[in-house]
């Protein structure tokens, strides 16, 4: 009795002072959106502090800049800026992906493709092409097509290069199993190398949008005041830094919501198989 | 006198009626000798076992045998016509599954099918038949993720079945297959033998498997492969299965072939 | 053209390809494509001059110091990550943002920051390369198999022995792996950090080229760069194969 009652005595006494560690722990595993917030204030908070120090002139506050983004929003400039770097870089990257996934799957099916193409696309993939971006200016002037060349320029090779090592990496027993149901070669592309490689030819899409985002930056801040790129420069011109760090900032959540929403987009709609039901 | 107590061993193999004909195949990979005149005939009906250890080239001679891999010299024959390639009196069936992991079950098994471009209503009628003769009813509509590696392999084995092929090739299917599984397999797979009166070449490289499940065991031995004993194992198969493994045959018959294979292993 | 291994004879359809650049620059169809050999040639007096071998040095000392303090703060940082969840919840929203942001807008905010000269490059070479850095080895420490750590706790390792020997051994090749990936993006750092800037190193170069139309000037930079950046990843390369070595056995 004595001894059941000591037990009970050691274990409430082992959960009487309440940690708050081990209960925010405990919260922080129950809710992981908890964790999320923790590390946006943990940023924003550095930001915010850093900017009332301030450690720059040029540095503003998290909340100023906020102020900022919603008053470009809300008179309609950041709209427009936005309208106006989409546009070469959906034209970009559509270009791009047609073309890469169409020279990748190539270079994967053909050897004589692949002893052609592949180590132009393995240099340009691991060369610095943002220092030819200065070119397109000389041929294109600084309209659209300027800048929808600097976005292929970045994008192209990457997804090149992944369509081609997605193809060739295919799981050769299925392609085995294939030609064992006697299916042509028609039929073994349509129906099984590409299917299988989709997977890898989606991650370098997305890493050619990524890449083309950074291309359609340099294009507008390097030879085309135009766009988000021209938001930056001008307002960094009349030192608005608020501003200027709202356009900054807008430009890499965009890119980081699209790249999200793709890769979302691709395993809710293309691959079953990873779907969790 | 035990019923089943002995086994036949020949030197070579002949049959009155043989599906599959191998005439002297030759296969190596550039220095590789992996095959050294094969000559063996298959039976009709009956299900053979290609064993040995690994490095046999038996897996290279299914493959041949399937087409899917070009012998360096000598032939193959399937109901008397040459093979150049794969056709449709042949199924293979894989020791990986090969099932496509972006179909269902259902699309997998009607897969050969639908490279024939036999209609959607009737590819469904076929497979629903072999996916119900499998043990895999309400799975039509899984991912092979979904199921396990047995279950997969149903899969696999149901797909073969599908396109109605003369002469079934396995390759290993159970060997990524856990133990008790494998066990319920061997077992199915009789059952199936037994209903699909097909021709089942098979290769395993467990001594147990092959005189379990088969009418004829050819045993290869390594580097190059050759022939090097054919066993026809005396066992009553209506016995139960538990009977069966404990039959004396059955047990001197596994004796036999790891005496066999002994002095390659090591 | 694959009989034989399989890279050098692949390679060798550049060739091909400089042959063509070379026809079209003969035909003088654009002012834009020089005749390959005059590019040579160019490339061979440049390297030669004074304003390309300082600009080498500066960009070789930004994309060193850039890289030092990436590799110096990433994989310490991906380790933490790979060891600690509440690291990795806090910070691993972030390192993944970042590691595919378009990163050549920030480069303006950099610019005010810390002045229109080399700090500008060196943090721009830094915040290019470190985040793959991190990921790579967070994954790297992430992958160590159980069994190799139960290994080593049963014979008695713990602490620090544990960590040294097994879990930053075992991590290696992914963390080599990582900064691999990061010294490439290094180089694209340096240089869209140098042409922004555009008065430092080969940006004040390529500044000066195409803004006097001195094509055979650019393109001769250009595959000096190319050639270096291929250069860099092929050494690394081969530096990982040795690593796979033993790590192949895993």
């Amino acid at each position: 009795m004595s001894s059941s009652l000591k037990l009970i005595d050691v274990t409430g006494a082992d959960k009487a002072p309440v940690n708050i560690g081990q209960a925010l722990g405990r919260l922080f595993e129950k809710v992981p959106a908890l964790w999320t917030l923790a590390s946006l204030a943990l940023l924003f908070g550095a930001w915010e502090i850093a900017g009332l120090v301030p450690i720059s002139i040029a540095f503003p506050t998290f909340t100023s800049t906020v102020a900022a983004f919603v008053e470009m929003v809300l008179d309609g400039t950041m709209g427009h800026a936005y309208f106006l770097t989409l546009q070469p870089l959906l034209l970009g990257v559509a270009v791009s992906a047609v073309l890469g996934i169409v020279l990748g799957i190539l270079m994967g099916l053909s050897l004589k493709a692949e002893w052609l193409l592949a180590p132009v696309f393995i240099v340009l993939q691991a060369a610095p092409m943002a220092a030819l971006v200065p070119l397109v200016t000389f041929i294109y002037g600084i309209g659209l097509t300027a800048k929808t060349l600097a976005v292929i320029m970045l994008a192209l090779p990457v997804i090149v290069l992944n369509s081609y090592k997605a193809v060739r990496h295919v799981n050769p027993s299925l392609v085995a199993m294939c030609r064992s149901f006697q299916g042509t070669r028609l039929q073994q592309i349509m129906k099984i190398i590409i299917p299988d490689a989709s997977p890898v030819i989606f991650a370098g899409l997305r890493l050619g949008i990524a890449a083309g985002f950074i291309g359609v930056m340099l294009a507008e801040l390097l030879i085309t005041p135009t766009g988000v790129g021209d938001l930056i420069t001008y307002h960094r011109s009349i030192a608005n830094y608020a501003h200027m760090y709202a356009a900054v900032a807008s430009i890499i959540v965009v890119s980081t919501v699209t790249l999200a929403a793709l890769q979302w987009f691709e395993i809710r709609f293309l691959r079953p198989e990873k779907r969790k039901r | 006198m035990q019923q089943a107590a002995r086994s036949t061993i020949k030197a070579a193999a002949t049959n009155d009626e043989a599906i599959v004909q191998v005439r002297g195949i030759d296969k190596t990979y550039g220095d590789i000798e992996a095959l050294r005149n094969v000559d063996l005939e298959f039976s009709r009906g009956k299900l053979t076992t290609l064993l040995g250890p690994s490095g046999c080239g038996k897996t290279t001679l299914l493959k041949i045998i399937a087409g899917l891999v070009p012998a360096t010299a000598g032939e193959i024959r399937v109901n008397g016509r040459v093979v150049t390639g794969p056709g449709p009196e042949r199924a293979f069936v894989f020791q990986d599954f090969a099932l496509m992991p972006w179909a269902t079950v259902m699309r997998n098994v009607a897969f050969g099918l639908e490279l024939r471009g036999v209609n959607a209503a009737e590819r469904k009628r076929i497979a629903t038949h072999y996916i119900e003769e499998v043990g895999l009813v309400g799975f039509e509509d899984k991912y092979p993720h979904e199921l396990s590696g047995g279950m997969r392999q149903r899969v696999g084995i149901a797909r073969a079945f599908s396109v109605n092929a003369d002469v079934l090739l396995l390759d290993e299917p159970f060997s990524a297959v856990d133990e008790q599984n494998r066990r319920k397999f061997q077992e199915d797979l009789l059952r199936l033998v037994d209903l699909e009166k097909k021709t089942f070449i098979f290769v395993t490289h467990s001594i147990e498997e092959a005189v379990y499940v088969s009418d004829r065991i050819v045993l290869l031995s390594p580097r190059p492969g050759r022939i090097s004993q054919i066993i026809d194992p005396k066992i009553d198969r209506s016995a139960s299965p538990d009977d069966i493994r404990r039959d004396p045959g059955y047990l001197n018959t596994v004796e036999e072939i790891w005496d066999g294979l002994r002095h390659y292993v090591d | 053209m694959t009989i034989f291994g399989f890279r050098v004879p692949m390679m060798a359809s550049l060739i091909v390809w400089a042959i063509l650049w070379e026809i079209v620059g003969r035909l003088d169809l654009i002012f834009l494509i020089p005749p390959m050999s005059s590019i040579i040639e160019t490339g061979v007096h440049l390297v030669q001059t004074n304003s390309w071998q300082n600009a080498s040095i500066i960009t070789l000392r930004s994309f060193a110091i850039g890289m030092a303090l990436a590799i110096g703060i990433g994989v310490p940082l991906g380790i933490l990550m790979g060891r600690f969840k509440a690291v990795d919840n806090l910070m691993g929203l972030w390192v993944n943002m970042f590691v595919s942001a378009p990163l050549s807008a920030l480069v303006p905010v950099l610019m005010i920051l810390f002045g229109l000269g080399e700090t500008t490059v060196v943090v721009t070479v830094f915040l290019f390369a470190v985040w793959i850095i991190v990921l790579d080895a967070r994954a790297g420490v992430m992958q160590v198999p159980p069994s190799l750590i139960e290994m080593g706790r049963s014979y008695g390792a713990n602490g620090w022995v544990l960590f040294s020997k097994i879990i930053l051994l075992s991590a290696l090749p992914e963390i080599l792996a990582g900064i691999r990936i990061g010294l490439i993006r290094g180089v694209k750092g340096v240089v869209i950090g140098q042409i922004l800037v555009s008065i430092v190193g080969y940006g004040e170069l390529f500044e000066l080229f195409s803004r006097s139309f001195e094509m055979e000037s650019f393109w001769a930079l250009t595959i000096i760069l190319f050639a270096a950046a291929m250069l860099l990843s092929a050494l690394i390369e081969t530096f990982e194969k040795r690593i796979e070595y033993y790590a192949g056995a895993r």
